[in-house]
């Protein structure tokens, strides 16, 4: 998990945007890395593998299918400086599956996480500070029993984290789990669609021969 | 037209399809459908039985080596499948093409701990460029094709299919297959004009150019190109361990080898050079030394047709992407014809030093025990410099490619990149097959051979032609001389007792001669080349001796020792 923020309680809304785009650990910026590769059994484990082997620890990790049929999307987040970044797309593009990784930092693309709470429905009753921190926090309540109530917050890394840290306080939370996080690149260029057509001209040619 | 056939015999087609003539393998319980399928080929497939799964596997790579073919090794499961490991690591380091074909249990059997079941996939996936597991039949073909086509394209390496035992036994509706293109894989990228350009102007440009030769311009056939471009612009050479042979040893441009036990020459001029040209190698630290001094003074370009070699140890000015059978031709069209007489001259000071300083001793002794370099040198010589040299690991690969000569390009063999000993035998045997027509001659420590020693039988049941040279030191020399140099002569078990080779090379057929005066020398090896067949020499050498020069391990390239210190 990365560093908890410390100085922010209540408020989900201060400058936890600004800070997220200088989010450093031991002076390495973190990158996220969008890898597309093909659907083809196996080749997570060689992707995390390329981190492994070169001693960056993952820090959060989320895989689907991508807009592109057959093609699936990893998005890694890694704390490492612009050279390891750089080794690591090109080690990752050099298994033979994997159609192109590229690595960004937070500036370059829009970033999103969830996470789930569940709270003790009791406790909040007891407690009217708890629903006013969700609504601070512009956390939804999601399902609400006698036992326990769900409340779901989607927003950056440190959003979320400083709702966990305020709801950890008021002693309410029985569960708590947070998605990797997902991003989409602010580029107007499509690199995948790019490189996947140039390769099927490629192909094309083959075949002509 | 569909035939319906089972997957063992799909398989079969399949390498014939592949123009396979020759694998190296041996049989077990989750193969034997295949090697059932095998007894109806062998008119088209050479099956050669090995003695361990090990020696399968360098046998295979001393057969690409020399042939520039795809090695294919056939093994079964488990146990079969964990002795090829070394093999394919030793592969892919040194991109060697080859197709490792194992057996595993049934699709029902696999994750339950069945019997000789292991996760091959898992365990090769690091260490080869490709693998798949052949569930069912009707994959045989594809699977068999993508394999050989990645194993060979691009930049070459190891292949693991982890052929399932159903998919071996069910039937198929066989149709072959041919795969030529892979979307996410492009082994042959399109040369930059950009760079292709910068590049012949960085070259023009220079003063001191001096250009590092890999394994590249083997594997892409260059030798003829580089030679071209070398001698339009006089550029000065130095060759990896594995380019040796890539350029002739005795052509006027050539400067000798790089590396920690290279010569002294292209190693100091690395750091004197204003250009830097690195073609087709990937600057291991064995040829690098200290990278904070390597080269700094020196303007980088890179020619490698592996993107992620490019700055991942040392950065470079000008990467050239592609094939540099290529990119050389192209470059060399641009740049203007040169000279540069001064710079090669400042080579030969260097190369005078190290010859009498080291070499003079080491090839023209009077007196003492045999030494390692005489007899490399004496072998190469009696073979006319043409024949193929095949190493194991240690002091018998260092003094091996350093006087050994060479005039005909694919003729090392020598386990670089892993450093695997144990590697020499088994790849002399695959280099027989692979160049059928040319002399064969292994230096093998007596370490070495005794790790894959079982190959005798190969050679035995085979005939194999391998010129085994046996430098006997009675030590696991290379340690040793590190433990003299920086262990304080501590020499934790490098001495090693020996057993009686020649009664070992009788037991299978080989005949053998064992050589302790130097007076010997000369007609033993005469008498060794012109035996056929196999044949063992045994070279009683001196015991402590040492490969100079050597640049410590971490040492600026330009500081190499050429004593051992006191």
């Amino acid at each position: 998990m990365p560093n908890q923020s410390n100085d922010c309680n209540t408020c989900g809304k201060c400058d936890n945007a600004a800070r997220e785009k200088n989010s450093t650990k031991n002076g390495m910026p973190l990158h996220t890395i969008i890898v597309y590769s093909e659907n083809i059994s196996g080749l997570l484990s060689q992707i995390t593998a390329v981190f492994t082997r070169r001693q960056v620890n993952i820090e959060t990790l989320n895989v689907c299918a991508s807009s592109t049929p057959g093609v699936h999307k990893y998005t890694i987040t890694c704390y490492c400086d612009t050279e390891m970044a750089e080794m690591l797309k090109k080690q990752m593009e050099k298994r033979i599956d994997v159609l192109q990784a590229n690595y960004f930092t937070d500036d370059q693309i829009y970033i999103q996480e969830t996470a789930l709470f569940k709270l003790s429905t009791p406790v909040i009753l007891e407690n009217n500070r708890i629903s006013k921190v969700i609504r601070l926090h512009d956390a939804k309540i999601v399902e609400v029993n006698p036992t326990y109530s769900i409340v779901e917050k989607t927003g950056l890394t440190e959003e979320i984290l400083s709702l966990f840290e305020s709801l950890t306080k008021l002693e309410c939370i029985l569960q708590f789990v947070r998605s990797g996080r997902i991003a989409v690149t602010k580029s107007r260029i499509e690199k995948l669609d790019e490189y996947i057509q140039l390769r099927e001209q490629k192909r094309a040619q083959i075949l002509e021969q | 037209m569909k035939e319906r056939i089972t997957g063992a015999e799909a398989l079969m087609r399949s390498l014939v399809n592949e123009g396979v003539k020759t694998i190296f393998g041996y049989p077990g319980g989750a193969i034997m459908p295949v090697f059932d399928a095998l007894y109806d080929y062998r008119d088209r497939l050479n099956h050669i039985l090995v003695r361990h799964e090990q020696g399968a596997t360098h046998a295979a790579q001393g057969y690409a080596r020399v042939s520039g073919e795809v090695g294919c090794c056939l093994v079964t499961s488990g146990p079969g499948a964990t002795n090829t490991i070394t093999g394919i690591a030793d592969a892919m380091i040194d991109s060697t093409p080859m197709v490792v074909i194992c057996g595993q249990v049934g699709t029902a059997m696999l994750g339950t701990d069945a019997f000789q079941e292991v996760d091959v996939v898992g365990i090769t996936s690091p260490i080869s460029k490709w693998n798949f597991q052949i569930r069912r039949a009707e994959d045989v073909a594809w699977a068999v094709s993508r394999a050989f086509y990645i194993a060979k394209s691009g930049r070459p390496g190891p292949v693991v299919l982890d052929f399932a035992k159903n998919a071996q036994t069910g039937m198929v509706d066989y149709e072959p297959a041919k795969v030529d293109f892979i979307r996410s894989y492009d082994p042959e990228p399109q040369p930059s004009e950009e760079a292709i350009k910068k590049a012949a102007k960085m070259i023009d440009d220079s003063v001191k150019p001096f250009v590092l030769v890999g394994q590249g311009v083997e594997l892409g056939n260059a030798q003829p190109e580089l030679k071209e471009f070398l001698e339009k612009a006089q550029i000065p050479a130095g060759c990896t361990l594995l380019g040796l042979s890539a350029l002739p040893t005795d052509h006027p441009l050539n400067m000798g080898m790089l590396g920690m036990h290279g010569n002294l020459g292209p190693n100091v001029m690395t750091n004197q050079c204003d250009l830097l040209i690195a073609i087709g190698m990937r600057f291991d630290d064995r040829v690098t030394g200290n990278l904070k001094t390597y080269a700094r003074q020196a303007k980088i370009i890179h020619f490698d047709i592996d993107p992620s070699e490019f700055d991942k140890n040392v950065k470079v000015d000008l990467p050239v992407l592609g094939n540099c059978k290529q990119t050389l031709a192209a470059v060399t069209k641009l740049i203007s014809p040169a000279k540069h007489n001064s710079w090669i001259n400042g080579f030969k000071p260097y190369a005078e030093k190290e010859y009498n300083k080291v070499i003079e001793k080491a090839i023209n002794p009077t007196q003492g025990p045999l030494l390692m370099a005489e007899v490399v040198r004496k072998v190469s010589e009696a073979a006319n410099n043409e024949a193929i040299l095949v190493t194991d690991v240690g002091q018998n690969q260092m003094f091996g490619c350093r006087y050994f000569k060479f005039t005909k390009p694919r003729s090392v063999v020598t386990s670089g990149g892993c450093g695997t000993m144990g590697f020499g035998l088994p790849a002399a045997i695959g280099a027989t097959f692979g160049a059928p027509d040319r002399t064969v001659c292994l230096f093998v420590g007596d370490g070495g051979l005794q790790m894959t020693i079982q190959e005798l039988g190969t050679i035995m049941e085979q005939g194999s032609p391998v010129k085994i040279i046996l430098l006997n030191n009675n030590f696991l020399g290379n340690v040793r001389q590190w433990q003299a140099m920086f262990f304080n002569h501590r020499y934790s078990f490098t001495p090693m007792a020996n057993p009686d080779y020649e009664k070992i090379a009788e037991a299978y057929g080989i005949p053998a001669h064992t050589v302790v005066e130097r007076e010997d020398l000369d007609n033993s090896i005469k008498v060794m080349l012109q035996t056929p067949g196999p044949y063992l020499l045994q070279c009683a050498v001196l015991e402590e001796d040492n490969v100079l020069p050597m640049t410590p391990p971490g040492a600026d390239v330009d500081k190499m020792l050429l004593e051992v210190p006191e």
